[in-house]
């Protein structure tokens, strides 16, 4: 195998990085594919919580690093997806723990046993940023169509292209089409107009994605969720398919809804 | 300014307009490090610079900086002073 590595940054925090990761890594998983997932928000653990996998933990990304560990003793198996792994961040050290070059040794391991390692970056410009970019071959912007999500977006695809990786791609995170519509936030082809990069998804503002976190459950497991099929779509992408982008107009949807409700649903 | 805007949208305009228009300049001036102060006396240093050569019209000189994709370009745009209003 020569898997490829996927950083997921932002810029902001709270944009949705982590629940994109998590997604990403159930759909590429359900498409057949073999995934690491790495937690590399070293200090802030998340990507265990959303993954559902808190609970499995004994070793993690520093334990790696520094030899306290095999690799795949700090990779979990996911409960739903055997062919799916979460390395954690640590918990108790921060981010100086790591060097970018460390993140490119473990990555080049990892490639010859997976088809796809997606690191979850953390928020912000720092460190953290620069070890989750290292390793990658390629490297999605998540932002939400929102003043300051788009300008640090901006910010970050600069670097990113100062640092040689290529064109990021985009995911647009949270896009109501409703407040679009009533033009009280920007669309998806606004935000693509100013930061000027290929989009691979637009994923919906869906109260589903909440509530699967809640359960550790990733919405992408959710098949009647819109959010889910989404992260689906750019899964399919991801992989080299052309897929229709998805119908985002909120009447139709929930008229939809309402219809599948009186139907039993499908 | 709301009508500059209104013009250049073609609309009437909304919060989402507003959002965007602000994003586009602010982006310009993240991406390229000037300001509009800097802008500004950039312009003036040019117009000095090439009045030594040949006589322009200062007033009507611009300087702006065009995005096209991810690339900016600076464009100035100064006119010449005709040969008829050219001081002999």
């Amino acid at each position: 195998m020569n898997g490829t590595v996927i950083t997921i940054t932002s810029g902001k925090g709270g944009v949705g990085k982590t629940t994109a990761t998590a997604n990403l890594g159930i759909a590429l998983a359900s498409l057949g594919q073999k995934v690491v997932c790495i937690d590399a928000d070293i200090g802030l653990r998340n990507l265990d919580v959303v993954m559902g996998l808190e609970n499995r933990i004994v070793y993690d990304l520093v334990d790696a690093v520094e030899g306290r560990c095999r690799l795949s003793q700090a990779m979990i198996r996911d409960k739903r997806h055997p062919s799916l792994f979460l390395i954690p961040a640590a918990q108790s050290r921060d981010k100086t723990a790591i060097a970018p070059s460390d993140m490119v040794f473990l990555c080049n391991e990892l490639r010859s046993e997976v088809d796809w390692i997606i690191i979850d970056s953390p928020a912000g410009i720092e460190r953290g940023f620069r070890n989750a970019i290292a390793p990658a071959n390629e490297v999605l912007v998540v932002t939400n169509p929102e003043v300051s999500a788009v300008r640090d977006a901006d910010r970050i695809i600069g670097l990113i292209e100062a640092e040689e990786k290529g064109t990021a791609k985009l995911v647009i995170n949270r896009l109501n089409p409703e407040k679009v519509k009533k033009g009280d936030m920007l669309s998806a082809s606004d935000v693509v107009e100013l930061l000027a990069i290929p989009l691979i998804g637009i994923v919906p503002e869906d109260e589903a994605v909440l509530v699967s976190i809640n359960h550790g459950y990733p919405v992408v497991l959710n098949e009647r969720s819109e959010a889910g099929k989404a992260f689906m779509n750019i899964g399919r992408r991801l992989l080299g398919e052309e897929v229709p982008w998805m119908e985002l107009d909120s009447r139709k949807g929930l008229f939809n809804r309402i219809g599948k409700l009186f139907s039993g649903g499908n | 300014m709301t009508s500059l805007i209104d013009r250049l949208f073609g609309k009437s305009k909304t919060s989402a307009n507003h959002a965007k228009e602000r994003l586009h300049l602010v982006l310009i001036h993240d991406r390229t490090d000037l300001t509009p102060e800097d802008l500004q006396s950039l312009k003036n240093r040019l117009i000095a610079v090439i009045s030594e050569f040949v006589e322009i019209n200062a007033e009507d000189t611009e300087i702006q900086i065009e995005v096209e994709g991810r690339e900016q370009t600076l464009i100035a745009n100064i006119p010449l002073k005709s040969p008829r209003t050219r001081r002999s």
